[in-house]
C-alpha cells in the first residue's frame, strides 16, 4: 500500500534554488514539503554544512529553513508522475504518493563527461564524483590527481581535495586564455565578491599549475590508472597521477521536466518572468533553466517560491537581481564554452555508452539520438542515457527532448496500484 | 523537370515496410522505401518481438507458421544485434477452462504437424520455477522465439539496399495518385506499385481503412538472467486480445537476451496520448505478479507504450486497395507485425507477380471489409 502526502506546494531539489524556493513560499503560511534524494539537505554545494558549516551564505539559508514551517522529506526519490498533482517517490521503505497543488522544481544539474580512450579504467572519475566519494570516507591523502575539464567546479573540487591531503598535480581547463580573460574582468567589475572567492580558491591551490587550453586526450594503466595524455593540440605529455577527475561543465537534469511535460528550449526548462514553465503551476528553479552558480540559483528559488503563493510583489523586487546572476552566468558560459576538438577526442573502439557497451564507432553512424539509441542501445541501460546523452549531445548536437518513466530504476512493486488510485485487476 | 522513375515505392520503414522491401528487392523490383521517422521507431520499436504462432483462427495460424518458418530460416543469417533467441514459448494455464484450451490447442498443433508440447503442473514448475505455485499447466511450443525488432527491421532494410532498394528517411508520403506518390519535400516518385506499409498511419492517408489505434504499455527492467527462461503468456491472452472492445490487461513476460525481463501488457482503444499512464501500468505489472510474484522485487529501468494498428477481425490488411490500382495495403498487424512481417512480404510480392501462391490470398485482402469501397 502506497503512503501519500499533501502539500500545497511541493519543491523537489533540496539544493539553493529548492531551499529559497522553500522558505519563501512557506512564508505564505501555506503547507510546504521539500523531497530530496540526499539524506541531508544542500543540494550540491551545501551539503553537509548542517554538520561542518563552510559557506557564511548557507548559514543565513539553513538558519531560515530551521524557522521555516516546512516539511523537508529527505531520502526520497521521485521517480515518475502518478496522475496530475501526483508524484511517485522512492523511499528506503518503499513507495511513497506526493500530492501538490503547485510544484516547484529544483532538481539542479550533473556533470557532463565526455569520452576519450582510457576513460573507463578505474581511477577515472567525475570531478563532482570523486569530490563526493572523498566527502563519502574514500581515503584521497597523498594521492596524486590531475582534474581536467571545464568550468570553475575544477577549481572547487581541486582546493577541496587539496584540504583533505591529495596531492593536486595538474589542473587541465579546455577553455583558452584568451576566452578566460574577458570573464575575469568582467569578474573584476561587476562581482567583487566573486572576485574574493577566487582569489581566495587561487591562494588555496598555490603550487598547483592551472593549465587554460589544454584537454585529455587519454588515459593509460594497466586494469588501472597509471597517467593521463594530455594535448593543447599542438604537443602531447603525460601527466602520472591516481585519479584524473574530469568534468565538462555542468547539463541540467531534466528528466522530471520533460515527465511533466515542461517545455524545454536550447537545452533548458523555458520558464516565464515568475518562473513558471509551460505547464500551469509548474515552477521551475536553479540551474535546471541554465547553468548559472549560486546566485542565480537562489533568486529564481526565491521568485518561484513568492509567484507560487500569490506573493508576486515580493517576487517582483527580486527581478533585477535575477538578471544580474544571469548575465553573470552567460558570461561564464561563454567563456568555458567547450571547443570543438573534444568532438574527435574518442578512438572508435572508446565507448560511449557504458551501461550497454557501445563505442562512439556505432554511435555515429547514426543520424539521431533516436535513432543510434533504437539501433544501439545507446543510453537503454539502468542510468538511461544521464552519462551518456549528455556526451552525445555535445558530440552530435542531439538534444534530449524525451524521456520515459520511471526516472530512476526502482522495484516493480513501486509501480503497483496507490489506494488512493484504485484500479481492479484484470 | 524529370521525375524519377522507380517501381515501387514501399511507406513506412517499421518492420513490415522493411520486410516487404526486402522480399520485393530480392524479387528484382525497384524499390524505394520512405519514412519520416529512423527506421524501425513506430511499432517496430515499441512492440515485444516474440516470433510466435497464433491459433486463434485457420488464417492467422497459417499467417505465423509460414512467417515463423521464414525467421528460423533466417537464424543463421541474422546479426547479433538482433538478438533472436530460440527460447520457446509457454501459454499458462491457471484454471480448467483454460486447461481445455491446452487441449484444444494440442488437436490444433497435431493436425498441422506443428511441434508443441503439454505440460503439467510439476513440469511446468520445473521449466520456470518462478512462476506462482498452483498452475495447472502449460502448452509448450519450443521454435517460438524473441528478438529486438528495431535491428531485424535495419537488417532487411540493408538486404534490400544490397538489392538496389533506396532509403529515404525525413520525409514522409503525402499523396498516392495511381503512378505517382508525392513527399513531403515537394519531390515526386513515379512508380507502377506502391505498398502501404505504414502501420496506424494508414488510417489517416487512407480514410475507410478500418484500422484503429490500440494502446499497449510496456516495462523492461534491469539484468536478471535466468529469471524467466521462456516467453510467458496466459492463456487468456488471446481472449482479451480479440474477444473485447474495452480495456483489458494480460500476463506478457519474455526474457531477453541481455539477461532482461519484459513484462506486458495491455489493450486499450482510444487512448490518443502515447503518455504512459501509471494506473495501466499498474495493471500490467500487477497482472504479471499474479503468475510471478518474485517480480516485483527486480528493478524497472524503463517503461514505455506503443500502438498496434488494430483491425475488426484480428487479421491483417494485405493486398490492392480497391480504390486505386498499383496500391497495395500492408497494414493492420494489431500485436502480430512481428512475427507476420515476413508472411505479409511474401504475400505482396504474390500480388504483384501474379505467381501461384503458398498461402491463400483471400482472408488477408483488404476488400473484405465494407469500409474499404469494393469495386475491384
Ligand atoms: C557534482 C557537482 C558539484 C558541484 N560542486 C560545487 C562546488 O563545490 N562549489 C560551487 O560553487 N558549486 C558547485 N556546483 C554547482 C552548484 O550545484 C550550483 O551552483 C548550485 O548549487 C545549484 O543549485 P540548485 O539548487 O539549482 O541545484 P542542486 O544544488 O544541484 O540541488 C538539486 C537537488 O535536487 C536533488 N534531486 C534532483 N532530482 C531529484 C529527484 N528526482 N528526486 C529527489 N531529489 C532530486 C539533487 O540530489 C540535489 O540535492 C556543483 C555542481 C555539481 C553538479
Ligand atoms: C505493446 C506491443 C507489443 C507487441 N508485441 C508483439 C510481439 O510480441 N510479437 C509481434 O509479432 N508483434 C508484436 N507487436 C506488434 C508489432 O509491434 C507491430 O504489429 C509491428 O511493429 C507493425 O509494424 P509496421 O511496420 O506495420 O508498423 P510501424 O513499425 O508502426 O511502422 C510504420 C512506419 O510507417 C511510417 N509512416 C507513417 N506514415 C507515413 C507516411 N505517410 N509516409 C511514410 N511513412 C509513414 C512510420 O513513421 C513508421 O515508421 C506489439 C505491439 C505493441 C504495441
Amino acid at each position: 500500500m502506497t503512503p501519500e502526502r499533501q502539500f500545497d506546494v511541493l519543491v523537489v531539489g533540496a539544493g539553493p534554488a529548492g531551499l529559497a524556493a522553500a522558505c519563501c513560499a512557506a512564508e505564505s503560511g501555506r503547507r510546504v514539503g521539500v523531497v530530496d534524494d540526499n539524506p541531508d539537505l544542500g543540494g550540491q554545494i551545501w551539503r553537509g554544512e548542517r554538520v561542518h558549516p563552510h559557506h557564511k551564505e548557507a548559514g543565513a539559508w539553513l538558519q531560515r529553513v530551521r524557522t521555516a514551517s516546512l516539511d523537508f522529506l529527505p531520502g526520497m526519490q521521485v521517480i515518475g508522475q502518478n496522475g496530475p498533482g501526483r508524484l511517485l517517490a522512492e523511499t528506503a521503505d518503499g513507495a511513497c504518493e506526493l500530492r501538490f497543488e503547485r510544484l516547484i522544481l529544483a532538481p539542479g544539474a550533473r556533470e557532463r563527461f565526455l569520452p576519450f580512450p582510457g576513460w573507463t579504467l578505474p581511477g577515472v572519475l567525475g570531478a563532482g564524483g570523486l569530490q563526493a566519494m572523498v566527502k563519502g570516507g574514500l581515503p584521497i591523502e597523498g594521492r596524486r590527481v590531475v582534474v581536467a575539464g571545464s568550468g570553475p567546479l575544477l577549481l572547487a573540487v581541486a582546493a577541496y581535495l587539496r584540504t583533505r591531503g591529495a596531492k593536486a598535480s595538474l589542473i587541465a581547463e579546455q577553455a583558452a586564455w584568451s576566452a578566460l580573460l574577458p570573464f575575469g574582468l568582467a569578474l573584476l567589475r561587476t562581482q567583487p565578491d566573486k572576485t574574493r572567492q577566487a582569489l581566495a580558491l587561487r591562494w588555496a591551490l598555490r603550487g598547483v599549475p592551472y593549465r587554460t587550453d589544454c584537454w585529455p586526450m587519454r588515459a593509460d594503466g594497466d586494469g588501472k590508472l597509471a597517467s593521463v595524455t594530455l594535448t593543447n593540440g599542438r604537443r602531447t605529455w603525460s601527466v602520472p597521477c591516481d585519479y584524473l577527475a574530469c568534468g565538462f561543465g555542468l547539463v541540467p537534469n531534466l528528466e522530471l521536466p520533460l515527465l511533466m511535460g515542461c517545455d524545454v528550449r536550447a537545452g533548458f526548462v523555458a520558464v516565464d518572468e515568475m518562473q513558471q514553465t509551460s505547464v500551469n503551476g509548474v515552477y521551475g528553479a536553479g540551474e535546471v533553466t541554465g547553468i548559472g552558480g549560486l546566485d542565480k540559483s537562489l533568486t529564481e528559488g526565491q521568485i518561484a517560491g513568492y509567484a507560487a503563493t500569490g506573493q508576486p510583489a515580493k517576487a517582483r523586487r527580486l527581478v533585477a537581481a535575477r538578471k544580474r546572476s544571469q548575465r553573470f552566468a552567460a558570461t561564464l558560459n561563454t567563456a568555458f564554452a567547450l571547443r570543438d576538438e573534444l568532438r574527435h577526442v574518442a578512438a572508435p573502439d572508446t565507448l560511449v555508452c557504458r551501461c550497454e557497451d557501445v563505442s562512439y564507432d556505432r554511435v555515429r553512424r547514426h543520424e539521431s539520438w533516436r535513432a543510434a539509441k533504437l539501433q544501439t542501445r545507446c543510453g537503454m541501460g539502468p542510468c538511461q542515457g544521464r552519462v551518456c546523452g549528455a556526451a552525445t549531445e555535445f558530440l552530435f548536437g542531439w538534444p534530449t527532448t524525451s524521456v520515459r518513466p520511471p526516472i530512476y530504476p526502482t522495484a516493480l512493486a513501486n509501480f503497483l496500484e496507490s489506494p488512493a488510485n484504485p484500479a481492479s485487476l484484470a | 523537370m524529370s521525375v524519377p522513375t522507380c517501381q515501387v515505392a514501399v511507406l513506412g520503414a517499421g518492420i513490415v515496410g522493411a520486410a516487404c522491401a526486402r522480399a520485393l528487392a530480392q524479387a528484382d523490383f525497384q524499390v524505394v522505401i520512405i519514412d519520416p521517422n529512423p527506421i524501425g521507431s513506430g511499432a517496430t520499436a515499441a512492440g515485444m518481438g516474440h516470433i510466435l504462432l497464433i491459433d486463434d483462427s485457420p488464417a492467422q495460424f497459417a499467417l505465423t507458421q509460414n512467417s515463423r518458418q521464414q525467421w528460423n530460416d533466417l537464424a543463421p543469417e541474422l546479426p547479433d544485434d538482433c538478438e533472436f533467441v530460440k527460447c520457446g514459448t509457454l501459454w499458462l494455464a491457471a484454471d480448467e477452462d483454460e486447461l481445455d484450451e491446452v487441449r484444444r490447442k494440442e488437436e490444433r498443433f497435431r493436425a498441422a504437424g506443428v511441434a508443441a508440447e503439454v505440460l503439467d503442473t510439476r513440469q511446468l514448475a520445473a521449466a520456470e520455477p518462478n512462476l506462482r505455485a498452483g498452475l495447472l499447466g502449460a502448452f509448450f511450443i519450443p521454435d517460438d522465439r524473441v528478438i529486438y525488432p528495431p535491428c531485424a527491421a535495419r537488417w532487411m532494410i540493408e538486404e534490400a539496399q544490397r538489392h538496389g532498394t533506396q532509403l529515404r528517411t525525413g520525409v514522409s508520403a503525402i499523396e498516392v495518385t495511381g503512378k505517382e506518390v508525392r513527399l513531403s519535400d515537394g519531390s515526386r516518385i513515379s512508380v507502377e506499385f506502391t505498398v502501404h506499409a505504414t502501420g496506424c498511419g494508414t488510417a489517416k492517408m487512407l480514410p475507410g481503412v478500418p484500422i484503429r489505434p490500440r494502446k499497449g504499455h510496456l516495462i523492461i527492467t534491469d539484468r536478471y538472467p535466468g529469471f524467466v527462461r521462456h516467453a510467458l503468456l496466459e492463456l487468456g491472452y488471446i481472449k482479451k486480445a480479440h474477444g473485447t472492445d474495452t480495456d483489458s490487461v494480460s500476463c506478457v513476460v519474455h526474457p531477453r537476451r541481455t539477461g532482461q525481463v519484459l513484462v506486458g501488457s495491455s489493450r486499450q482503444f482510444d487512448a490518443e496520448s502515447k503518455d504512459v499512464d501509471p494506473r495501466m501500468l499498474a495493471r500490467v505489472v500487477a497482472r504479471a505478479t499474479e503468475f510471478l510474484p518474485g517480480l516485483t522485487r527486480l528493478s524497472g529501468i524503463r517503461a514505455w507504450t506503443g500502438f498496434r494498428a488494430a483491425t475488426p477481425d484480428g487479421l491483417p490488411l494485405i493486398g490492392p486497395y480497391p480504390e486505386l490500382p498499383g496500391l497495395y495495403l500492408a497494414t493492420g498487424h494489431e500485436g502480430h507485425g512481428i512475427t507476420t512481417s515476413l508472411g505479409t512480404a511474401e504475400l505482396i510480392v504474390d500480388h504483384l507477380t501474379g505467381r501461384t501462391p503458398r498461402l491463400p490470398l483471400e482472408p488477408y485482402l483488404p476488400a473484405r471489409f465494407s469500409g474499404v469501397p469494393a469495386h475491384a
